[in-house]
């Protein structure tokens, strides 16, 4: 377990919408709710893998861009009656920065 | 329990520390119309209220519909129970069983149940059902009479099957048939007595009625018509043995089913002093004149109509959940219904005002010897009332006709040869899911078979299309099997379906269906989604992946030059101006006017191919080339060196004009219809639509651009040009059909900028044009476009106007690089 790792301004990602963060092993969705919360999950989809950073992001879900699965960015599950979860990372926002904890 | 005493005064509790509490909710009668306002609250306000549910029966909440195939031996109680005590309890639901309320205290707010335990509420929502009705006549107490309501009955009936013999069902309707016809399969000797001259008079006319009393007859069953009961005889043990009529005949009888009607149970409600009038009086918000005090289901009396079938205490459901949340929307305005014999190997429908009056018309097919027999009543243009024997294939369409109030001169003449008569090639699959086989694939997209579909809807208690595409997905990709679907539904339920009406909510964020939304933004002139949605009353803060595309749509096709466009309420694929594959790649498809292209623009893609590893290059089906599996941090350095613009290949928007190569080349070319075609494309390029928007021109009427199959299909003749709209090549093909002929070239720009800018305005979010023109009429697009000269060239000007500006997506990213940061991703 590394600590919390600085990403990236948090206004360079837009308001429901998200980044991708790209590292060795696989990719992370860091995606920004309409109220600045800050949420991390791997950037795939449990149904088929799709780019979920991609994807239209609305409450606290996101609809992959390939067959609309609605995914939680808060637990990572699929929501019902579709079903799978996908990782999920922690993360805080600290003098305008998004950090990671990997 | 909780303890009793005074609740504060306001709907909120709280609690001495100052936290807030939550309200109670409180329901009596555990069964169809009360769990179903309770699922509906639970999706929208899941945390909204404490609940206690009180039910007089010992089960939790089942199919009381699915009764009947019990009795028929054709399912068992344990299929029929639609919420599992385990669902209460996930749901922290309070549940009583066998407990009956006999006291509601309006003034402490605590309902009182038979066996003791009582209730607090804030809320309080009452669903008693009805009960059937029992003629007052001398015996109706004796052992073996009963009514027809609950699985408790279900079981008296399949067990004095086991020991008795004649079985005698008052009442011909819907339920008594299906008494009598399980009755039947249960080895009993069954005759029916209706007092009226045929059968299921309330839903049938007589030449149906007797088709099927004749079907009815044959399975074995005997009726005695136009019979009066005078009274029931005892044996010596107490026992009914016989029922004597009016007219002195006497028959043999050891159980006696009484079918002759229900009858709203509001007694509780009544004795509580809640205004009742043959049932408990509610408004269009299924308030009682208690503010305090909701009902729904068969007690109610709205505007003065009960209802005995399922369809509508569901519409109630929906309404008086979005109060009990708080909402305050969502008005009940009364149901049309149709029913359906649940008696296997029979078909039969009926809807509406099926006896007509003296100004309706009425139109019919008998087929005595094939056993089938439609008729339609129709008055101002539109289906008032149908009755369905033998074939009921089109019931729901003309149901759906009916509801909609639907104008049906234009496909009169086919009306009574049903949908398929219309040019459907099967895809709505309406006649085909009976011969199908269980195993059997019904939804190609998503690999569902028919097996599947009716399990899911038996064991998880499905009643609408949308239910059934969440459950299984079936019908919801490429929704070509919705019809079949419904098919599907419709046979698994028999009269608890009702097919929906089409003009339904965008989606679950709002009650509010597109032409409303469209109206609401034109009005209040809403410019922003925020707005939009904050001044519609948006259930949800920001909406969902169906509102937000649509909305911003909306917004852009109303208010162009002055609305905020938002990115993030766009499909990827418009959001980054190009399409997205299944491995997070992206294809690059550029613009190649009319379908033309160079050596120059040639060298070109192949160059950019070679710099890029592009692992496909292909001729795409719309005359271009595209560029497949491309990563979306190379897209803009690509579009860079192609310095070509986009072809929209990802849009709702325009896409291809497809040309042939016309009088420039061709020996039998009446007109240039390349060069027509360039103009078109460029003329309208940029444009956003409610979906994708497909041209085709050809050059005389052996039309190798397949403008047939186009949205707008052009094709040169010898003396100017014909115009096609509406067709379609896609998920279910249509031909196009003739709007018009026009003489010159700027005529057919005028001609079909106008068409696509009245469905640009008026369409759903989401139709093809032939959509939006089986919804309108093609009289109406006629009227818009050919007859109204002035109207055309306002809103071909209109459309000039929105697309004044517009600029090639491609070269604005490529130029602004550093505002589209979306195309980086981050390393650490
Ligand atoms: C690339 C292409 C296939 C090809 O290799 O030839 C294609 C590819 C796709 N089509 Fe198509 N269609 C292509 C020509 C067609 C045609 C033929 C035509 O345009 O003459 C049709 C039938 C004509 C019509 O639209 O009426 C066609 C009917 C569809 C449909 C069904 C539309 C309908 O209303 O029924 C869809 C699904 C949809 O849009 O919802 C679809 C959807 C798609 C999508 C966008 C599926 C998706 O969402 O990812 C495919 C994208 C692949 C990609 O990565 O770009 N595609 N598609 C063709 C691109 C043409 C172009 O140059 O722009
Ligand atoms: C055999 C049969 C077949 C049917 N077939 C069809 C069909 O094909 N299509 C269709 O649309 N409809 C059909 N119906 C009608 C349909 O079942 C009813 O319209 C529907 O169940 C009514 O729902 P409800 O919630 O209003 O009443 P119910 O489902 O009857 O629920 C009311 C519940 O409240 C309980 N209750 C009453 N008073 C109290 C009290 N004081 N305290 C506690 N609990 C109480 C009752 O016991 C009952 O469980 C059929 C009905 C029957 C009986
Ligand atoms: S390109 Fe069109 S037809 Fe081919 S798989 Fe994709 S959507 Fe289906
Ligand atoms: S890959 Fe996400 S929904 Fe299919």
């Amino acid at each position: 377990m590394g600590g919390w790792v600085k990403i990236a301004a948090i206004d360079d990602i837009p308001r429901l919408g998200a980044r991708v963060l790209r590292r060795e092993e696989a990719e992370i969705g860091i995606f920004r709710l309409e109220d600045d919360r800050i949420f991390a999950i791997n950037n795939a989809c449990p149904h088929k893998g799709g780019p979920l950073s991609q994807g239209i992001v609305y409450g606290d879900k996101v609809a992959c861009p390939l067959h609309s699965w609605k995914i939680s960015l808060v637990d990572g599950k699929a929501e019902e009656p579709d079903m799978g979860e996908t990782a999920c990372f922690n993360t805080k926002v600290e003098d305008g920065y998004v950090y990671l904890e990997l | 329990m909780e303890k009793l005493g005074l609740s504060p005064p306001s709907l909120f509790n709280f609690k001495a520390d100052n936290t807030m509490q939550k309200m109670k909710l409180v329901v009596v009668g555990n069964g169809m119309a009360g769990m179903r306002t309770v699922e509906e609250l639970l999706k929208i306000a899941p945390d909204f209220y404490d609940i206690t549910v009180f039910g007089d029966e010992p089960y939790p909440n089942y199919n009381r519909i699915m009764l009947s195939p019990v009795l028929a031996n054709e399912q068992t109680i344990d299929d029929i129970i639609l919420n599992t005590r385990a669902w209460y309890q996930d749901n922290n639901i309070k549940l009583y069983t066998s407990a009956r309320i006999n006291k509601i205290d309006r003034k402490n707010r605590i309902v009182y149940a038979e066996n003791g335990f009582s209730a607090e509420y804030d809320r309080l929502l009452l669903a008693t059902g009805s009960k059937p009705f029992m003629l007052p006549i001398p015996g109706i107490n004796l052992e073996g009479v009963l009514g027809y309501r609950d699985i408790k009955d279900t079981n008296d009936m399949i067990n004095a099957a086991k020991t008795h013999k004649h079985a005698v069902v008052i009442g011909a309707g819907l339920l008594g048939l299906e008494a009598a016809n399980g009755l039947k399969i249960q080895g009993m000797d069954v005759t029916v007595v209706h007092k009226n001259a045929w059968l299921l008079d309330r839903q049938l006319d007589q030449t149906a009625g007797q088709m099927l009393q004749k079907n009815l007859e044959a399975k074995g069953l005997n009726f005695l018509l136009q019979k009066n009961t005078e009274q029931l005889i005892a044996n010596s043990q107490g026992r009914v043995q016989a029922v004597r009529f009016k007219d002195g005949v006497e028959i043999p009888a050891d159980l006696v089913v009484m079918a002759v009607g229900i009858r709203p149970n509001f007694s509780l409600a009544e004795s509580a002093g809640i205004y009742c009038n043959k049932g408990i009086v509610v408004n269009d918000t299924m308030q009682t004149y208690d503010p305090r005090v909701y009902a729904v289901g068969e007690c109610v009396s709205h505007r003065g109509i009960s209802y005995g079938l399922v369809a509508p205490l569901f519409e109630m459901a929906k309404v008086c959940a979005t109060h009990l949340a708080n909402f305050g929307i969502g008005q009940y305005k009364g149901s049309v219904t149709s029913t359906k014999l649940k008696v296997t190997g029979i078909d039969l429908f009926s809807a509406g005002d099926f006896t007509g009056r003296d100004d309706s018309e009425e139109i019919v097919l008998h087929d005595a010897v094939g056993g089938v027999y439609k008729k339609l009543v129709i008055k101002d243009d539109k289906i008032i009332g149908s009755v369905l024997y033998g074939d009921t294939t089109d019931g729901s369409w003309y149901f759906q006709m009916l509801r909609d109030g639907k104008a049906i001169h234009e496909i009169r003449d086919h009306l009574m040869f049903g949908q398929d008569s219309l040019g459907n090639t099967g895809h709505q699959g309406q006649d085909k899911a009976a011969a199908m086989s269980n195993e059997m694939e019904v939804c190609g997209c998503n690999g569902v078979c028919k097996g599947t579909i009716i399990k899911a809807i038996q064991d998880k208690g499905l009643f609408t299309i949308d239910d059934v595409k969440k459950q299984t997905k079936a019908g919801s990709s490429c929704g070509s099997c919705v019809g079949l679907v419904e098919q599907i539904l419709a046979s698994t339920l028999g009269g608890g379906y009702a097919p929906p009406s089409t003009s339904k909510a965008v989606c679950g964020c709002t009650e509010k269906n597109h032409e409303e939304v469209r109206a609401e933004i034109r009005n209040n002139k809403y410019l922003n989604i925020p707005d939009a949605m904050r001044g519609m009353e948006w259930r949800t803060p920001n909406g969902c992946a169906t509102c937000r595309p649509a909305l911003n749509y909306y917004l852009l096709s109303t208010w162009p030059h002055e609305a905020v466009d938002d990115p993030q309420s766009r499909f990827i694929n418009e959001r980054v101006h190009a399409n997205i594959q299944k491995d997070g790649t992206y294809s690059v498809i550029p613009r190649m006017y009319g379908g033309v292209t160079s050596p120059n623009q040639l060298r070109k893609i192949a160059d950019v191919a070679d710099k890029y590893a592009v692992p496909m290059v292909k001729v795409t089906g719309g005359q271009r080339i595209d560029l497949l599996g491309v990563k979306k941090e190379d897209l803009v350095d690509m579009w860079k060196d192609l310095d070509m613009p986009s072809g929209y290949a990802y849009a709702k928007g325009i896409r291809t004009v497809k040309t042939c190569v016309g009088s420039e080349f061709c020996r039998f070319g009446t007109q240039d219809s390349t060069q027509m075609g360039i103009d078109i494309e460029k003329a309208f390029d940029h444009m956003w639509a409610p979906h994708k928007v497909k041209f085709a021109v050809s050059g005389c009427p052996r039309n190798c651009a397949e403008s047939g199959i186009k949205d707008v299909g052009i094709i040169g003749v010898d003396s100017g040009w014909e115009i096609y709209v509406g067709g379609n090549g896609g998920i279910k093909t249509e031909v196009a059909q003739f709007l018009c002929k026009v003489k010159s070239h700027d005529e057919v720009l005028e001609y079909s900028g106008a068409f696509i800018q009245i469905y640009r305005e008026e369409a759903r979010y989401l139709d093809r044009t032939v959509h939006w023109i089986a919804r309108v009429g093609l009289d109406y697009v006629k009227q818009r476009v050919v007859e109204d000269a002035e109207g055309r060239k306002a809103a071909y000007e209109r459309l000039l106007y929105a697309l004044q500006g517009a600029v090639n997506p491609w070269a604005e990213r490529v130029e602004n690089r550093d505002k589209h940061k979306e195309f980086e991703t981050i390393t650490v």
